[in-house]
């Protein structure tokens, strides 16, 4: 175990152990290890025969060396990881992460640390997995500057040598709410920044941590980077919106709506739409794995999915309304406000307009009545 | 005496009035009327349902969910008519870069001439100063109505991109994949669905000047402007008619 003040570095001198092996020094029972294979196979969607695939890795791999860095963040994606539902996850996966977490904190500094990572970096080059908490601050490379380095100097130098990169939450795959306008400092995602790699995109303010481990076992047993989609996210947790797996559902097509926190609908259970649910535009597994190792997510707790996992959820606001409110005109303007003044103006233009024309009639249309055949007249005239 | 009677008509009337003798021509061909009213049909519906689907009106039911599935069925409505409608405006596309006369082509809606950008002017003085417009030439939509209707053209394919990008969650077809992807570069799909929101304002704003406009130059300008769009012809002075073959156009 070495240390980074940016992070944990992966134990690199004990090559020689497999996960399996690792669990067994540990007091894991051969069952236990079974049962971890089983849970992590269903959750990146695997067939029953899966089970199998994934145990065999872990029987067979080595753990491949693990550098964790982190930049703007606020440590709540290890905090999810470290606590899914299976102990297994925390302790092994990452070795020893969540009992050294502490001292993580408190760690070496100055050039020991330094030369920590310099170590792994070097002679793992090409194997090592990277993951990313927390954005890069761009708008001073003296924020989060550590021996002399710039956030982004640091950055480029670990993801060179990286044999797979994983943003881990919001933070690294959006720029989370420290890139909410005006971004003072500059928050970047990592994707913005290292181009020449695919960046598995694991967002979610944090993401579910079985979800975290999903990705990782599926990296472990595959040896190759899950299924991703446009944005880079593993398609097994985010190709569903929240909304598709509500539980609420029912309600939305029934048009049930909660109006107010403390109505009948709020009690009888309701969706939570007009509360500025933002499951219908939000991908996420929450309806599906829920949070604390099952045992509810926000919306089955009475609030609305503020769509953590969105890019600029926070600047889409206000959260507890359903319509975004209209940059410029202020918080309390939507599109329908916005549109409803422009159509009054409208209105009230071609009102005047028509009256205009009105007033002006036998101007305007003097060419039209002179050059028409008005037979009455003319029959007049005739008489 | 019924000879000498039309003669004095004629002569007396000539002597005070310039007689404008009108040419009837057809403009829009039945596609592209049909084209026109299957739209009107399609924007109501998808105003209606689209307002509701934003802003569903408060109902309390005092039996479960499973009894009701008015919310449904209104998206429902609303992803039928979206279909009809993109393909609809698919068709015009289509039709006014092979398929239409002279004045149903893409090139009679984009002011790609000098001629074309001084009718603009004319019109523009004509809708905003109601000055009298002596140089209205064209014979099918103005140049003005011609170009905003090339703008409403890019704002209805926004609109359909930015619909789709919102249905692409809940269908796995190729065409919506396909229709759906580019919203993908907003990285968000609550500003697609601010968006989709703010272009039905958009597009109701076309439609209430667009309708006021077709009055107004039905009006003043006598040509049969509003029958158009229901009988396909247009009556055009003979004067600009004559000139129009002359040039050999
Ligand atoms: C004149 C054309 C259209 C108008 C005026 C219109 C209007 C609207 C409005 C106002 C909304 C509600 C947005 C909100 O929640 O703030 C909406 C939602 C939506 N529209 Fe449209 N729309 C049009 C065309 C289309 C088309 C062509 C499609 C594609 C099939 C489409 C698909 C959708 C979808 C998928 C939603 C979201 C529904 C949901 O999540 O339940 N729309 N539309
Ligand atoms: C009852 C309402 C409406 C009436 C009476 C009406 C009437 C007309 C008329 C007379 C024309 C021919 C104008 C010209 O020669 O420049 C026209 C063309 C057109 N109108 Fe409308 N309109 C109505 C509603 C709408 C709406 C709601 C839309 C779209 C949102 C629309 C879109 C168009 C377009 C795109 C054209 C050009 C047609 C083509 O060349 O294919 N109209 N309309
Ligand atoms: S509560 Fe939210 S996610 Fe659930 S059905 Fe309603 S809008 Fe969709
Ligand atoms: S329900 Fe929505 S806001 Fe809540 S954790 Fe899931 S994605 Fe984030």
């Amino acid at each position: 175990m070495k240390y980074h003040p940016f992070g944990i570095v992966g134990d690199l001198n004990d090559k020689s152990q497999s996960i399996y092996e690792e669990m067994k020094q540990r007091g894991y029972s051969r069952r236990d290890f079974m049962k971890f294979a089983a849970t992590m196979a269903a959750f990146i969607g695997l067939e029953s025969s899966g089970i199998a695939q994934v145990a065999r890795a872990m029987e067979t791999k080595q753990r491949p060396p693990v550098i964790w860095m982190h930049f703007q963040e606020c440590t709540c994606c290890s905090e999810s990881f470290i606590r899914s539902s299976h102990p297994i996850v925390a302790d092994i996966l990452l070795d020893n992460i969540s009992l050294n977490y502490t001292e993580t904190l408190q760690a070496a500094s100055g050039y020991q640390a330094e030369k920590s990572l310099h170590d792994t970096i070097k002679n793992s080059f090409g194997e090592y997995i990277l993951l990313i908490e927390g954005s890069v601050p761009m708008a001073n490379p003296g924020y989060c500057m550590i021996g002399g380095k710039s956030a982004e100097e640091i950055l480029n130098e670990v993801a060179e040598g990286a044999k797979a990169i994983i943003a881990w939450g919001s933070c690294a795959s959006n720029g989370c709410v420290q890139s909410a306008k005006p971004n003072p400092t500059k928050a970047t995602p990592i994707h913005k920044i290292i181009k020449n790699k695919r960046i598995v995109r694991v967002p979610g303010c944090p993401p579910i941590g079985e979800v975290m481990a999903g990705v990782i076992v599926h990296l472990l047993t595959f040896e190759r980077l899950p299924e991703l989609d446009n944005q880079g996210r593993p398609k097994t947790f985010y190709s569903r919106r929240v909304h598709d797996t509500c539980y609420r559902r029912p309600n939305y097509d029934a048009g049930l709506f909660v109006e107010s926190w403390d109505d009948e609908g709020a009690r009888r259970g309701f969706c939570l739409y007009k509360m500025g649910c933002r499951g219908p535009v939000t991908y996420n597994a929450c309806g599906i794995t829920k949070w604390n190792n099952g045992t509810s997510f926000p919306i089955q707790s009475g609030h609305g999915c503020i769509g953590c996992s969105e890019a600029n959820f926070w600047d889409s606001g206000p959260l507890y309304k359903h319509m975004s409110s209209f940059p410029g005109f202020g918080i309390e303007s939507n599109a329908d406000k916005v549109g409803l003044y422009a159509a009054g103006a409208a209105t009230a233009g071609i009102v005047a307009h028509a009256i205009a024309t009105n007033i002006r009639k036998n101007k305007i249309l003097d060419s039209n009545v002179q050059n028409a055949r008005d037979v009455e007249s003319e029959d007049l005239d005739i008489q | 005496m019924k000879d000498q009677k039309t003669d004095m008509i004629s002569s007396a009337a000539r002597s005070k009035m310039n007689f404008r003798t009108m040419q009837r021509i057809y403009v829009f061909q039945i596609p592209t009327r049909a084209f026109h009213w299957i739209n009107v049909l399609c924007v109501t519906s998808l105003s209606i349902t689209g307002y509701l689907i934003a802003d569903p009106p408060a109902i309390l039911h005092s039996t479960e969910a499973y009894t009701l599935n008015w919310f449904g069925f209104n998206r429902y409505i609303h992803f039928v008519s979206g279909w009809v409608f993109t393909v609809n405006w698919a068709f015009r596309i289509i039709w006014g870069f092979f398929l239409g006369n002279r004045w149903e082509k893409w090139k009679n809606f984009i002011p790609t001439t000098k001629a074309r950008w001084k009718e603009i002017k004319n019109v523009l003085l004509q809708d905003i100063l109601l000055a009298e417009n002596k140089q209205h030439v064209s014979i099918g939509h103005n140049a003005l109505a011609g170009f905003t209707y090339f703008l409403l053209t890019s704002i209805i394919i926004l609109l359909i991109f930015t619909g789709f990008g919102l249905y692409i969650g809940i269908s796995d077809g190729w065409v919506v994949a396909l229709l759906g992807w580019p919203s993908s570069w907003f990285g968000n799909e609550m500003f697609v669905r601010f968006l989709h929101h703010l272009l039905m304002w958009v597009i109701l704003l076309f439609a209430m000047i667009h309708i006021y406009l077709v009055f107004f130059h039905d009006s003043v300008e006598g040509r049969g402007e509003i029958s158009s769009i229901i009988s396909g012809w247009k009556f055009i002075e003979e004067k600009i008619w004559r000139n129009y073959i002359g040039k050999g156009k």
